[in-house]
Formats: structure tokens, sequence, C-alpha cells
């Protein structure tokens, strides 16, 4: 089981501010979670590597060559707010 | 008897070292890796973390990883994953920095560091612990008090380091002192450089370093350490270990304990700061990147690299002194620079090698560092030092208005023997100077007089005469010899 303490600190480490309702609901959607993972244990994977990537391939590199890039402009036209060409991003308290 | 209390500090240091590598192009993605550029003009969706764009590795980073692993003697790891690291920050758009964990991709080195003694031969072995690939942060241009900015706004983002390849290089905590701390530093630095690995300039965070630092407890065991952040100069470096280690040693003194914490060092003031804990929560939840695939670094593949690998300065500076005869320190001083040594192979080649080694560690060397040039933007070619050297060694120019020809050549990259014509810098002939002589001794009749009665003091002013009618032009040694020839009966 989930305790709502452990919900609590996983959601601050990822900056959500959940209502008391939600940390509720969130432990059990994670316990629901860590229930089907465990279901993974009834098997025998003895001889199983953890695998971390469905393709069996490695060494999948590019050459060290420069590709388009975006403009200054097209960079920042998403951003909700910018200054002098910069992302102005809200101050972190 | 009475046993005087005794403290004995004995400061336990270890570095962690963030090193931007020499590649065209950043770690994920195909932006170009600059510095000093207008803000946010290399960027793509891969660097600036938009959902759904894939980062695929730079094989030349890997490789230059492998090349630095195996020059700081460490086991180079067959299969190394990249694994995501958690934290939130405005630099990481992604909300991770893909970094390596668990399987980096070398491990167990060591490093044997000059200990900065006077024959150089003396070194202290600092142990490498890993060595990973990772991508840099974007640049946080902090707010100051600018009146463009609104409240609400905290800092303002610059993309163009985001992603940029970086190696982690962590150092056992073997380092005894601030001073061999800031030799460790600058001896990565210069085999980095050797390697072609990194340009490592840490004026341009290129070369980044924190510091872990304890006082051992009396008992021998370790005693609580803090982190020392960003200390972004080699001096600093130094400095701030120092610091650190006299307020620890003074919450000692006074019976107090040294809390786990990390620090900022402040140069102005000589001071550490506590930074604020919650910027540094070391709860980062790695797992394996998805978005990557494991590296297999086959035995032929490092070995090929290996086999690629120039020389290491300290391999090199072995051979400068047994080929060329250089003492230990000058061998060093050229070894720790690989242009400055491969300019030196290709003049100590043509002339006297002692002479090759004075010249260019001594006044080339020192017309660099007032020019601020690097070698490849001088005029000077490694055809006019041995032009030059062979001026000096046929009498044809003195040493003394070789360097005033050197300073030319560096300014215009005319040839030597342009210059001392232009100049007329040319050793004055044999004749000519035999009349010189000749005329200051008659224009100074009371001194060589006393010369003539054995006042030998007196012919340093005459030489001085011969200097001044000449520019300074005239072969010392003849001169002197002529004045004395002269003046023996």
């Amino acid at each position: 089981m989930i305790s709502e303490e452990q919900v609590r600190h996983v959601a601050s480490l990822a900056r959500l501010g959940l209502t008391e309702d939600e940390i509720r609901e969130m432990g059990g959607q994670l316990d629901a979670i860590l229930d089907s993972i465990e279901k993974i244990r009834e098997l025998d994977l003895a001889d199983t590597p953890p695998t971390a990537n469905p393709l069996n391939l490695s060494n999948v590199l590019r050459p060290d060559e420069s590709r388009p890039e975006l403009t200054s402009e097209e960079a920042l036209a998403p951003a909700p707010d910018a200054v002098d060409d910069l992302f102005a991003v809200p101050r972190i308290d | 008897m009475q046993t005087q209390e005794r403290r004995t500090y004995q400061a336990v240091i270890g570095l962690e070292f963030h090193v931007h590598l020499a590649t065209q192009t950043k770690m994920f993605c195909g932006c170009r890796v600059t510095y000093g550029e207008p803000p946010n003009t290399h960027t793509c969706p891969v660097c600036l973390g938009h959902p759904g764009a894939l980062p695929v590795a730079n094989e030349k980073a890997i490789e230059l990883g492998v090349m630095a692993g195996l020059a700081l003697n460490c086991d180079v790891s067959q299969r190394a994953v990249f694994a995501r690291k958690n934290y939130f920050y405005p630099d990481l758009p992604k909300g991770y920095q893909i970094s390596q964990f668990d399987e980096p991709i070398c491990t167990g080195g060591y490093l044997d560091v000059p200990a900065g003694t006077p024959d150089g031969d003396e070194t202290i072995r600092v142990g490498i612990t890993r060595l990973h690939l990772e991508e840099d942060a974007a640049k946080n241009v902090h707010v100051g008090t600018s009146g463009r900015m609104h409240g609400s706004v905290g800092s303002l983002v610059d993309f163009n380091r985001g992603g940029t390849p970086l190696m982690e290089i962590v150092t056992e905590p073997d380092i005894p002192s601030p001073e061999a701390a800031r030799a460790t530093a600058n001896y990565l630095k210069d085999i980095l450089r050797a390697i072609g690995v990194s340009e490592a300039d840490m004026e341009k965070g290129q070369l980044r370093c924190d510091a872990n630092v304890s006082i051992r407890n009396p008992d021998g065991s370790f005693g609580t350490k803090t982190e020392l952040k960003n200390m972004n100069s080699f001096r600093f470096v130094e400095k701030g270990i120092a610091a650190e280690l006299a307020r620890q040693q003074e919450i000692l003194a006074g019976g107090g304990r040294v809390e786990q914490t990390t620090l900022h060092y402040d140069p102005e003031t000589d001071e550490v700061h506590e930074l604020r804990s919650k910027e540094f929560a070391h709860d980062y939840r790695y797992f394996p990147e998805p978005d990557l695939l494991p590296l297999e670094l086959s035995r032929a593949y490092v070995r090929e690299i290996g086999d690629r690998m120039p020389e290491l300065p300290d391999a090199m500076r072995a051979r400068f002194v047994g080929r060329y005869g250089l003492s230990p320190y000058d061998a060093g001083v050229l070894a720790a620079d690989r242009e400055l040594a491969a300019f030196y192979e290709e003049v100590a080649a043509e002339v006297d090698p002692k002479q090759a080694s004075n010249w260019i560690s001594g006044d080339f060397r020192a017309l660099l560092n007032e020019s601020g040039a690097d070698l490849s933007g001088s005029k000077v070619t490694p055809g006019h030092m041995v032009e030059l050297i062979r001026l000096v060694g046929n009498g044809k120019v003195s040493r003394s208005a070789a360097r005033t020809v050197l300073a030319e050549v560096f300014k215009t990259g005319e040839g030597p023997s342009e210059v001392v014509e232009r100049e007329g810098l040319g050793s004055v002939e044999a004749d000519e100077l035999d009349g010189v002589v000749d005329g200051v001794i008659s224009s100074n009749p009371d001194e060589a007089e006393r010369v003539r009665n054995g006042d030998k003091k007196v012919v340093g002013f005459l030489m001085g005469q011969v200097m001044k009618a000449t520019r300074g032009n005239a072969d010392g040694g003849r001169a002197r010899e002529l004045l004395l020839q002269k003046l023996s009966s």
C-alpha cells in the first residue's frame, strides 16, 4: 500500500500541488499500477536480464554533423513570456 | 610527563569535474555547440525539450568519453546505459537530465598528478571513481533589478548551451590539500587538451569543478563532508577549498559539529556561503532512458580509439627529456601545450633542440601570452623560428636584436631575414666593429688608459659605448675581445 505520505513526497518532487481528495485518489491509482507490476513477479525471470527497452538494438548513434536549427523567433514563439530573446520563467520558491 | 593536546587536521578532498566535449554539435541533437552567440539561436525541439522530440547520441561524444577514460587509466565499460536524472529547474526543460547512473561509460582509473616539486618528478596518485556522459543544462541569466522585468519572473533562460555534451569525472577522496586540488584540476586540463577531448577553458565554462571537503577524525575515520560548488578558476579551486577547510577547522576547534551541506565560494569575500538546500534535493529517481538504446563498446572499438590517442603529456615530457636533452621542467612546459609541442618538434628537427626550447617556451610563449593569441592564430611559423635561431647561431644577429626581430615577425608575419634587412638589425661585420672599437677608444682616452693600466672594471663602460654605437647589434663576445686586445699593450 502506498501511504499518503509517499504520495505527498512524490507530488512535491514532481512539483504538483494536490488536494487532499486528489492525494487519496492518486494513492489508489498508484496502488493499482504497483499491483499490475507485482503480477510480473509471478513469472520465473531468473534468466531474463532487466530490459529498459523492447528494441533489441544498441549503438544507435548519429554523426557529429550539424542539422538545421530554429531561429530565436521560432524557438521563443511558444513561450508564454520572453524578454530580450530569452525565455522568461517564473520565480522558483 | 604531560602530553600536550595535539590536534592535527587532515584534509580529505574529492573533486568532481564537468567537462564540455570538443564536438561540433550537441549530445543528443544536431544543434551546433557555440560560445558567446546571441541567445536562443542554436536550438531545436530536442534541446528545447518539446514533447515527442527524440534524442540520438552523438558518436563523437562517445568516442571522446572513451578516449578520456583511457587517458585516465579507467576501465571502459563493455556496456553503458543512459539514465534520466529527474529534477525541476528552469534550465532543464524536460524535467530530467539525460545522464548515466549505474552503468557509466568508464570506471576505476587514476591520475598521477605532478606534485609541483622543483625536480618535477614527484607525483600524487588521485583515483578516478567514474566517468560518465550527460547533457549540459541551459544557461540561467539571473534577473537583477532590470526595470523591464515584472515581479513574477524569476530567471531568463538561454538554451544555446542546453544539450552540450558534458563529461563528468569523479575522483576518489585522495587529495591531501587545496594546493594538490588545484594541481589535479590543472593537470586534468592539460591531459584533456593534449588528447583533444576538450578545450577545457574554465573561463568559458568548458571545465567546471566541485569539491567534497571534509576533515579526518582523530581516529582516522572520515568526518562529515560538505560540497563546494562551481569554483570557476584554478585559483578559486585552491582558495575555495582552503576557505572551507578553515571554516570546518574552526567549528571543530570550538567543539562543534560540521553539518552536511552544499556551499558556494565567493571570491570577493573569500568566504563560503550555504546554498538553499531545497535546490539540491538528492532524490533524483534515476531510471534507464527509454528513448536511447544501450551502448555496447567492443574491445576492438576501444583498442582502435586507444591506438589513435595522441601522446599524453607525461609520455611526451619523458620523450623530450630523452630525445632532446631538455630539463624535465622545460619539457613539461612544452608538453603541457599540444600545439606548442608540435611546433617545437618541427623546429627542433632543424636546429639545436635546447636553443629551440629556449626561444619557444621563453620569448615566443611570452609574446603569445601577452597578445592573448592562440598558436594557431600566430603569424610565426616553425620555418621563421628555424631561420631566426640560425641567424643567431651564425652570428648574423645578436641575441638581443633577435628578440626584436621575433616580436616584429610576430606582428607582421614577415621572414626574419627581411626584418633584419629592413630594420638594420644585422650584427655589425668584423671590420666595421673594428672601426667602432677604435672610435670608442679614441673618444674615451681616460677610460682606455685605465684599462691599459689593468683596471678591468672600466671595460664594462667601454662595452656599453660600443653597444650604443652599434645599436646593440654587435656580438658582445667579439667586441669585448677586440677591446681587450687593443688595450693590452
